[in-house]
C-alpha cells in the first residue's frame, strides 16, 4: 500500500537520516539539476511518486482485509465466535441460525465497501493517469500524472487542477501572481492570489524555465493546509540567493488555476505526501449518549446471558448426578461422548447454553440501529423547512450517528459573527479624530461630516483635519487584502459593487474589508487594483494615486490587526495599521485617542463592529530596519510564525491614531426567536466570539440572549484589575448561590419569567486566568470549579475576545464537568472548527467564511434559525425513536429467549430449543424487525408544529430520560413477565392432557410453536400500543409482518422440505390452529401479556402525566380538525399537483389555527 | 462496534478523484421534494391510550372473557376421566412382580392384570391413553435422535441412517430401521380392557387403533420404503432396534396399512412429548350405536403385557380413560384463566373509571404552559 510505504519512508527519513537538519526539511532540486558544487552538500532523498491511493483494498487483499476490518468490531466478533462455537461443538441450534444473519450483514457490508472501494479505484486511476505537462530539457512533455516526481517542473493551464503540491515559479501574469480556487479543498470558492518568487517570475517560457538553477528547502509534508515554511536558493552566476517561501507560494493539489493563462511550478510534495492526501484522515468518531446507554445495556445482557448459561450448566450437573437421569436406558450417549472428560463436557455444555440463549443480544439490533440512523438522516436532508432558497441548499448530514444526540443538547455554544449575525457587513460610519462621516450624506462628491444629531465636538474640520481625513480614507483604501475581480471572469460568490455599473467586484476572505473598501468608495476614494506592486486609488478629484505596496503584515487572530507598508508617489513611506481597538490603542502614541475611544465604545454598544485605524510614517532608515526584521523572520525555517509575530510586534508600534470605523453586521432572521426557543427548551446558550465585549453584548441583547431583567455578572479583565480574580470569583459565586439558596432551581426554570436569571460575561484573558492549571498556593486550585458553578447557574454566558482554541477549551471544560452535559457547537468559520470538533454535536453554518466549518461538522444547516427545527423537532423525534428502538429490541429478545430458559427446567437442562430453527432465525430478521424499524423512522408522538411552538417539551426528554435504568428495568421486567405468561400459559394448557377434539396429542414442537405465535403477536401488539402515529406505512408493515408470520408458518409446515434432514414442523402449525383451545389460549395469553403495560400506561397518564402526554390529550381534541384539513389538502393535492407548496402552507396554517 | 456500517460519511467525499462528485460549488437543484412522506407529514391516525378510551375495552374484555371462562370450566368439569397407575412400585400392586423381574433378555413376556371400577358410565367416544412420568422425551439428545428421511421411506437413508441416530444407528454392522433413540424406546406394553359382567365373566372391550395418529403423519410424513410390496423384503438388510422384541415389519402383521413405519402406535410415539410427564393416545373406544354408554359403570380389568421398564429412571406408567369435548380433555386451566383475566379486566375497568372521573377533570383543567 502506498500509504504505508510512504509513511514508513517518512519514518525512516526521520530517524535514520543521520543529520538532525534532515529530520524536518527536505531539499528539492528544481528540474533535477544538482546544485553547483560549491553549495552545501545535500543528501539526495527519495520521494514517492505522484500516485494517489485513496482505495483501501486491492483485488487480492480485499477479502482478508475486509473480513479483518469487519470482525475487529466487537459485536461482529462476538457473533462470529458464537457461530464458530456452533460449528465446532454439538449445539442445540444449527449454525445457520446465527450464521445466516451474520453473513448477511457481513456480505452486505463487504459489497458496499467493495463497491465504494471500486469507485475509489476508478477515481484514483482517472486521477493518476490524467495527462500533465512536464518540462524536460526545455520541452513540454505529456506525462501521466502519477509519473511526476519531486523536482519536476510542471506546466499548468487555466482551469486545470494541480496534480501535486507545487511551488509557483512564474505565471503568465507579469507580476508573477496567479489566482486559484480551493473549492474542492476547503470549499472556499473565492479566488486566492498566490505569488511567485520575485527572482523566478521572469522565466516564462519552457526554455527559460528549464534554465532555472535552484533548490528548494522546505519542511517535510504536514497536513495543515495553510502552513508552509520553505526557502528557495537560486544560483545565479554561481551566487546563491535565498528567498523565503510561505503558504502564499504553494499551490496545493486539488486546487484549480483561475484567471491566469498558465503557470510554471515545481513539484515539492507528491502522491500521498501532498497536503490534501495527508488530510484524508477521517475525524475521530463521535458517539451518542444513546449509544453509550445501549452499550451499558449490552453489558447487562451479556451478564444475564452468561449467568443464565452458568445457572443452567450447574443445574444440569446437579440434575445429572443421578445416572438414571443422566443416561436412562432409552437415551444413551455414544461411546465418544462418554469418554469425554467431565470438564470438557461441562465447558461444552456451557457454550451450548450460551449459543442457545445468544439471541438475547441480537445481530439485527445493530443492523436496525444503523439502518434507522442512516435512513433517518434522509428526513433531515429532505426537510423543506431547513432549505434555504438563497443559498440553494438544505441541511447536510455528515454523521448520521448523532441524530438522537440532537435531542439531548444541554449546552449550545454559538459563534456570533456569521452564525447569530448575517456576516453581511455594511459600512455605517467612520470617525476621524472625532468627526463622524456617514456615507449616505454625500452631496456632489462632497462629504458632509456627521449628521447634525451626532454628539460630536465640532462639525467643520480645519485644514489640518482635512488632511487627516484624506489620510484616513487612503489608509482604509490601502490597508487591506481585497482583490478586484473583473465581472466576466468571476464565478462563485459575489460581493458585488453593483451600484455605479462598475464592472468589477471586490473579493476578500474578510467581509469587513469589503465593506470598508466599499464604504470608502462611497466616501469618494475608490480602490482600483493592485498592479505591479502598485496600488491604485481613484481619489475625489478623479485622479489616480499610486502607492507602491512594500509589505503586507497580514491579519491573524492573535494580533487582531493587520498592516501594510506603502510608499507614496512622493516617496514617503507609511505603515497603515487597522485592527481591534484593544490591539491598536495601546500602541498609539498620539492622536485624539479619547474622542475616538468614546465613539468606538458608543458604536460597540449599538452592536456595530468597530476597527481603529492608525498610521506610522517611516523614515527610509526605519524602513530598512523593518525590512531587515521582516525578511529575517520570513527566511527562518524554524519557528517562522513565532519570529514573524515578534517582528510584527516590533514594527507595529509608535502609531498615530487616525480614527475608527463602524460596520454593522445584522442579526440573522429569527435568530432571537431561535435563541428564545432554545432557552425555553432548557438549553444554556453560550456565545463564544472573538469580538469585543460591548459589540458582543449588544448582539446578545438584540438576540434576546440577555433580557432586560437579566442580571449581568461581569468577569472581565477590567474588573479583575480592580479586585483580584480570587475575590471576583467568590463574589460572583456568592451572588449566584445566595439566590439559589432561597429558590429551588426547578421553581426557577419553570417560571423563568418571574425570577431574575443571570448572564455572565467573561473575556478571553480572564478565562485563561481561570483555566490556568492550579498553582502551588491553596486558593487558586478551585477557580475552575467555582467558575463552573457560576456558569451552571447562569442561563446565558457570553465569552468575548476568544481565540479559536479557547472556544474548544471552554467546550471541553463543560463536557468534563461533573454532570457531563451534552454540548453542541455551532459556527460558520474556520475559527469555529476546533469547537465543532470538540463538542458532542458540531453544526456548521453554510456561511460566507468558507466551508471549513461545514466540512468538519456533523450536521450543516444554511441558517442559524434552522437549528430550532433541527433540535426541537428532529432531535426530539430521533431521540424518542431510537430510545424506543433500543428498549424494544432488548424487550422483544427477553420475551423471545426467556421461555427457552424456562423450558430447560422441563427438559433435563439438555439445551433443547423451544422453537424451531426457522423461527429462531427469522424472529429477529423478518417477523419482528420491520415494524420497529418503521416505527423508529416514522413515529411522531407529538405533532411537529406543537414541538416547534412549545420548546419546553424538549425538557421532557432531556438527560437521556427515556433510557435511564428504571425504564430499562421496567422493559426488562415486562419482557420477563410476558415470557412467564407465555411459557406457563402454554405449559398448563399442555399439562398432561389433550386439547384437540379428536383426542390426539401434540408434541414439543407444537408447544414451541404455540409459545412462538403468542410471542410474535404480543411483541407486535406491544409496538402497536406504543405507536402514536399511524401512517399507512405503519399499518402495512405491522399487519403485514403478522400476516407474513402466519403465511410463512403455513408454508413452512405445509411441505415436506426435501433439503432438510428433519421434518419436525410438518403440519404442526395447521394442527395447532385446528384446535379451538389453542386459539382461545393465544387470545388469552396475548391479553394477559399486554394487560399490565396498558394499565401502567393509562394510570400513569391519568395520575402523573408528563407534559408530552398532556399535550397529546389536548392535541387529540383539535387533531380531528387538523386531520380533516389535511385530508382536504391532500385531496386538493391530487387534483392540482401543480401547487404543492400552497397546500403544505395550508397544512401548516390549519394546524396552527387549530 | 457496529455490526455493519451503513455510514454515509466514510470519507468518500474529498479525495482527488471525487471531482466528479461535484464540489460544493456545483449548484444542482438541491431543493428537497415537498412530498408528504419526505416532510414527515403523511396523514396519520394518532390514537392515545387514556383511561377514557381504554375503559370500555376493559369492560368489553371482562364481559366476553368471563362467560367464555365459565363455559370452558363447565365443559371441562363435564368431561369424565379415569386414571390408574400400573407401574408396580408398591409390593401390593398387581404388576409388582413384572416390574421387579424385568429383564431385557427374557423371551417370555410378563402379564399382569389390574382391576378397577368405574363409578360413572362414560358416554360417547372414550379415549384410552397411556401416560408416562419422568420420561424425558424432550431431552435434546433424544429429540434429535431420529431420521425423518428414513421414516419417509427414502431408500438411501434406510441403508445409511443419519448420524443423528447414534448410538442407535447400527447394530452388528447392519443399519437399524427405524434408527435413533426415539424409535428404540417405543412404548411396547400391551393394554387390554375387559368389562366384568354381573355374572363375573370377562368381556373384552372393543377398541380401534385407527385415528390415533395425525392424519398427515400417517399419510405423508411416514412412509414405508419400497412401495407397498412385501415389507419384510423392503426392510431386508436392516436390523431391528436393539430394544425391540420384533422387527418393524412385524408391528402389526395383520393390517398392512398399520405396519412398518406407518404403524400408528409407532407414529404416536415418534411425536416427542413437550414435557417429561405426558400421555399418548393408545386406543379409541367407539361409541356404541345404541343408547348404552360406551363404558358402563362397573368393574373392569386391564390386562397388561408388561414389557416396558420405567423403574430404573423412577418413572411411572398410567392408563387413562377419558371422554373428549370440543376443547379436548379435562383441563380446568383455560376456564379458570379466562375467568381470572376477565375478572381482572372488569376490576381494572372499575378502578380506571374511578381514576377517570377523579383525575381526568384535573388534567383537562390544567392549562398547558404555552
Amino acid at each position: 500500500m502506498g500509504v504505508d510505504f510512504s509513511a514508513l519512508r517518512t519514518l525512516i527519513n526521520r530517524y535514520c537520516a543521520g543529520e538532525e537538519n534532515w529530520v524536518d526539511s527536505r531539499t528539492v532540486y528544481i528540474g533535477h539539476k544538482e546544485p553547483p558544487p560549491g553549495a552545501d552538500a545535500f543528501i539526495q532523498q527519495r520521494f514517492p511518486d505522484n500516485r494517489v491511493v485513496s482505495s483501501k483494498y486491492t483485488f487480492w487483499n480485499f477479502i482478508p482485509k475486509n473480513m479483518f476490518e469487519q470482525f475487529r468490531r466487537v459485536a461482529n466478533f462476538y457473533f462470529l465466535i458464537i457461530f464458530l462455537v456452533q460449528l465446532i461443538i454439538d449445539t442445540p441450534t444449527s449454525p445457520v441460525t446465527s450464521g445466516l444473519p451474520l453473513f448477511f450483514v457481513i456480505i452486505v457490508t463487504a459489497i458496499k465497501q467493495g463497491y465504494e472501494d471500486w469507485l475509489r479505484h476508478k477515481a484514483d486511476k482517472a486521477v493518476n493517469q490524467c495527462p500533465v505537462s512536464v518540462i524536460q530539457r526545455g520541452k513540454k512533455i505529456k506525462k501521466e500524472s502519477f509519473r511526476i516526481t519531486v523536482g519536476d517542473v510542471v506546466f499548468v493551464k487555466e482551469d486545470e487542477t494541480f496534480a501535486c503540491d507545487l511551488i509557483l515559479l512564474s505565471s503568465s501574469r507579469d507580476d508573477g501572481t496567479c489566482f486559484v480556487t480551493t473549492a474542492s479543498l476547503d470549499g472556499e470558492s473565492s479566488h486566492k492570489t498566490y505569488y511567485a518568487v520575485q527572482d523566478t517570475k521572469a522565466f516564462r517560457t519552457e526554455e527559460e524555465v528549464d534554465s532555472i538553477h535552484a533548490t528548494i528547502e522546505c519542511e517535510q509534508p504536514q497536513p495543515d493546509l495553510y502552513k508552509f515554511v520553505g526557502r528557495i536558493n537560486i544560483y545565479m552566476d554561481n551566487e546563491a540567493v535565498a528567498r523565503p517561501l510561505g503558504s502564499e507560494n504553494v499551490l496545493l493539489r486539488g486546487a484549480t488555476l483561475k484567471n491566469t493563462e498558465f503557470i510554471y511550478a515545481v513539484a515539492i510534495y507528491t502522491g500521498m505526501e501532498t497536503k490534501m492526501a495527508l488530510n484524508y484522515q477521517s475525524k475521530s468518531q463521535k458517539r451518542s449518549a444513546v449509544e453509550k446507554s445501549m452499550n451499558s445495556y449490552l453489558v447487562v445482557y451479556l451478564c444475564i446471558l452468561i449467568s443464565k448459561a452458568l445457572i443452567n450448566t450447574v443445574l444440569k450437573y446437579i440434575w445429572q448426578a443421578d445416572p438414571n437421569k443422566d443416561e436412562p436406558w432409552y437415551n444413551e450417549r455414544t461411546e465418544a461422548q462418554r469418554q469425554r472428560h467431565i470438564l470438557i463436557r461441562a465447558f461444552t455444555d456451557f457454550l451450548a447454553f450460551m449459543v442457545l440463549f445468544n439471541y438475547i443480544i441480537p445481530v439485527s439490533m445493530y443492523v436496525t440501529v444503523e439502518m434507522q440512523k442512516f435512513l433517518g438522516s434522509y428526513f433531515i436532508m429532505w426537510d423543506d423547512d431547513m432549505y434555504d432558497e438563497e443559498l440553494g441548499e438544505g441541511a447536510v448530514v455528515n454523521t448520521s450517528d448523532l441524530n438522537e444526540e440532537l435531542g439531548q443538547v444541554e449546552y449550545v455554544f454559538t459563534d456570533k459573527t456569521g452564525t447569530l449575525t448575517e456576516n453581511n457587513m455594511e459600512f455605517i460610519e467612520c470617525c476621524v479624530d472625532g468627526h463622524v462621516y456617514v456615507p449616505d450624506a454625500i452631496c456632489n462628491g462632497q462629504v458632509l461630516s456627521g449628521a447634525a444629531a451626532m454628539d460630536m465636538i465640532d462639525t467643520s474640520p480645519g485644514p489640518g483635519g482635512r488632511e487627516r481625513e484624506e489620510l484616513f480614507f487612503r489608509a482604509l483604501c490601502l490597508c487591506h487584502t481585497v482583490q478586484v475581480k473583473e465581472e466576466e471572469t468571476v464565478d462563485g460568490i459575489k460581493h458585488g459593487i453593483h451600484q455605479g455599473k462598475s464592472a468589477s467586484f471586490y473579493i476578500s476572505s474578510s467581509p469587513d474589508e469589503v465593506a470598508l473598501v466599499e464604504g470608502m468608495k462611497k466616501l469618494g476614494f475608490t480602490y482600483l487594483r493592485l498592479k505591479d506592486g502598485q496600488m491604485e486609488i481613484l481619489n475625489r478629484e478623479d485622479e489616480i494615486e499610486r502607492f507602491e505596496l512594500l509589505e503586507v503584515l497580514s491579519f491573524d487572530s492573535v494580533r487582531r490587526r493587520m498592516s501594510v507598508i506603502v510608499r507614496a508617489a512622493s516617496g514617503d513611506i507609511f505603515l497603515f495599521c487597522k485592527g481591534a481597538d484593544s490591539s491598536i490603542l495601546p500602541r498609539v502614541i498620539s492622536g485624539k485617542v479619547d474622542e475616538v475611544k468614546a465613539r468606538v465604545e458608543h458604536n460597540a454598544v449599538e452592536g456595530l463592529r468597530t476597527l481603529c485605524v492608525a498610521y506610522r510614517p517611516l523614515s527610509p532608515e526605519q524602513h530598512q530596519e523593518v525590512c531587515r526584521l521582516l525578511s529575517g523572520a520570513k527566511l527562518a525555517l524554524q519557528d517562522r510564525d513565532k519570529r514573524l509575530s515578534e517582528a510584527y510586534e516590533l514594527v507595529e508600534k509608535d502609531l498615530i491614531l487616525l480614527g475608527a470605523t463602524a460596520v454593522e453586521d445584522r442579526l440573522q432572521e429569527q435568530a432571537a426567536d431561535t435563541i428564545e426557543s432554545l432557552h425555553k427548551a432548557g438549553m444554556k446558550v453560550w456565545v463564544l466570539t472573538g469580538d469585543k465585549m460591548e459589540t458582543a453584548a449588544a448582539t446578545c441583547y438584540a438576540s434576546r440572549l440577555f433580557r432586560r431583567n437579566t442580571q449581568i455578572l461581569e468577569l472581565t479583565t477590567k474588573r479583575v484589575e480592580e479586585q483580584n480574580l480570587h475575590d471576583v470569583l467568590f463574589d460572583l459565586s456568592r451572588t449566584v448561590l445566595r439566590h439559589h439558596g432561597s429558590m429551588t432551581r426547578d421553581n426557577c426554570s419553570s417560571l423563568s419569567n418571574d425570577c431574575t436569571d443571570y448572564g455572565l460575561i467573561i473575556d478571553g484573558a480572564t478565562l485563561s486566568a481561570v483555566m490556568r492549571p492550579p498553582q502551588e498556593d491553596l486558593n487558586s486550585g478551585s477557580y475552575k470549579e467555582i467558575f463552573l458553578e457560576i456558569c451552571r447557574n447562569c442561563s446565558a454566558v457570553l465569552c468575548c475576545r476568544m481565540a479559536p482554541l479557547q472556544k474548544a477549551q471552554i467546550v471541553k471544560m463543560i463536557k468534563a464537568s461533573k454532570e457531563h452535559p451534552i454540548t453542541l457547537a455551532i459556527g460558520d468559520g474556520a475559527n469555529d472548527v476546533s469547537m465543532i470538533l470538540e463538542a458532542h454535536v458540531g453544526i456548521g453554518i453554510m456561511g460566507k467564511e468558507g466551508r471549513q466549518a461545514v466540512r468538519n461538522s456533523d450536521y450543516a444547516i444554511p441558517k442559524f434559525k434552522h437549528l430550532k427545527k433541527m433540535l426541537l423537532v428532529h432531535g426530539h423525534y430521533y431521540y424518542i425513536r431510537i430510545s424506543e428502538l433500543v428498549q424494544y429490541f432488548f424487550y422483544k429478545n427477553v420475551c423471545f429467549i426467556f421461555p427457552q430458559f424456562l423450558y430447560q427446567f422441563f427438559c433435563g437442562f439438555s439445551q433443547q430449543p423451544l422453537y424451531d430453527t426457522a423461527y429462531l432465525t427469522l424472529y429477529n430478521i423478518s417477523f419482528t424487525s420491520l415494524p420497529i424499524l418503521v416505527y423508529s423512522l416514522m413515529e411522531q408522538h407529538i405533532n411537529m408544529d406543537i414541538l416547534k411552538k412549545d420548546p419546553s417539551l424538549y425538557k421532557d426528554v432531556a438527560k437521556n430520560s427515556l433510557l435511564r435504568w428504571p425504564t430499562f428495568i421496567y422493559w426488562t421486567v415486562l419482557g420477563v413477565y410476558n415470557a412467564i405468561v407465555m411459557f406457563f400459559g402454554t405449559y398448563f394448557l399442555f399439562d398432561n392432557t389433550t386439547f384437540t377434539s379428536n383426542g390426539q396429542m401434540f408434541g414439543n414442537w407444537t408447544f414451541g410453536t404455540l409459545v412462538f405465535t403468542v410471542l410474535v403477536f404480543t411483541v407486535t401488539f406491544k409496538l402497536v400500543l406504543d405507536t402514536h402515529y399511524w401512517t399507512w406505512i405503519n399499518h402495512f408493515v405491522i399487519w403485514g409482518s403478522l400476516v407474513f408470520f402466519v403465511l410463512f408458518s403455513l408454508l413452512w409446515g405445509g411441505i415436506i422440505w426435501p433439503f432438510l434432514n428433519y421434518q419436525r414442523m410438518y403440519y404442526v402449525f395447521m394442527q395447532m390452529l385446528s384446535s379451538g383451545p389453542a386459539w382461545l389460549s393465544i387470545i388469552l395469553l396475548i391479553t394477559a401479556s399486554l394487560l399490565p403495560d396498558v394499565v401502567k400506561k393509562v394510570i400513569w397518564r391519568a395520575l402523573w402525566p408528563t407534559i408530552t402526554e398532556r399535550i397529546q390529550v389536548n392535541a387529540g381534541s383539535f387533531h380531528v380538525l387538523a386531520f380533516l384539513h389535511r385530508f382536504r389538502a391532500m385531496k386538493r393535492f391530487e387534483r392540482a399537483p401543480a401547487s404543492p407548496c400552497s397546500d403544505s402552507l395550508l397544512d401548516g396554517v390549519a394546524l396552527t389555527e387549530a | 462496534m457496529m455490526a455493519s456500517s451503513y455510514n454515509a460519511k466514510e470519507e468518500d467525499g474529498h479525495h482527488s478523484g471525487s471531482s466528479s462528485h461535484g464540489g460544493p460549488g456545483a449548484i444542482k437543484s438541491k431543493k428537497p421534494d415537498n412530498t408528504a412522506f419526505k416532510q414527515q407529514r403523511l396523514p396519520a391516525w394518532q390514537p392515545i391510550l387514556t383511561a377514557g378510551t381504554v375503559l370500555p375495552a376493559f369492560f368489553v374484555i371482562g364481559l366476553i372473557f368471563i362467560p367464555i371462562g365459565i363455559g370452558l370450566f363447565v365443559t371441562s368439569n363435564n368431561i369424565k376421566e379415569f386414571e390408574i397407575d400400573y407401574t408396580g412400585v408398591e409390593i401390593d400392586s398387581p404388576c409388582y412382580i413384572c416390574a421387579k423381574n424385568f429383564s431385557w433378555n427374557s423371551t417370555t413376556s410378563c402379564v399382569c392384570s389390574v382391576n378397577f371400577t368405574l363409578d360413572q358410565p362414560f358416554e360417547s367416544n372414550v379415549y384410552m391413553y397411556y401416560g408416562l412420568s419422568n420420561f424425558y422425551q424432550n431431552h435434546r439428545r433424544y429429540v434429535k435422535s431420529r431420521d425423518d428421511s428414513q421414516l419417509n421411506g427414502v431408500e438411501s437413508n434406510l441403508k445409511q441412517p443419519s448420524k443423528e441416530c447414534e448410538p442407535y444407528r447400527t447394530s452388528d454392522g447392519l443399519p437399524i430401521a427405524p434408527c435413533g433413540a426415539i424409535a428404540n424406546s417405543l412404548f411396547n406394553d400391551t393394554l387390554e380392557l375387559f368389562h366384568i359382567n354381573q355374572n363375573g365373566t370377562k368381556q373384552r372391550v372393543n377398541v380401534t387403533k385407527k385415528g390415533i395418529a395425525w392424519w398427515t403423519d400417517k399419510h405423508v410424513k411416514f412412509r414405508n420404503p419400497g412401495g407397498s410390496s412385501n415389507l419384510s423384503v423392503a426392510f431386508q438388510g436392516t436390523a431391528k432396534p436393539v430394544n425391540w422384541r420384533k422387527a418393524v415389519y412385524d408391528l402389526d402383521p395383520e393390517d398392512p396399512e398399520n405396519n412398518g413405519f406407518i404403524n400408528e402406535d409407532f407414529i404416536v410415539w415418534m411425536r416427542t412429548a413437550a414435557l417429561p410427564t405426558f400421555r399418548k393416545l393408545y386406543r379409541i373406544i367407539q361409541k356404541k350405536p345404541n343408547s348404552t354408554p360406551t363404558l358402563s359403570s362397573g368393574r373392569y380389568v386391564m390386562e397388561i403385557t408388561y414389557n416396558y421398564p420405567v423403574l430404573s429412571f423412577d418413572g411411572r406408567k398410567r392408563m387413562i380413560l377419558s371422554t373428549i369435548s370440543w376443547m379436548g380433555g379435562k383441563n380446568p386451566f383455560l376456564g379458570i384463566a379466562y375467568i381470572t383475566v376477565g375478572s381482572i379486566c372488569f376490576f381494572l375497568g372499575v378502578v380506571l373509571l374511578v381514576i377517570h372521573h377523579k383525575y381526568d377533570t384535573r388534567t383537562n383543567s390544567a392549562e398547558i404552559p404555552n
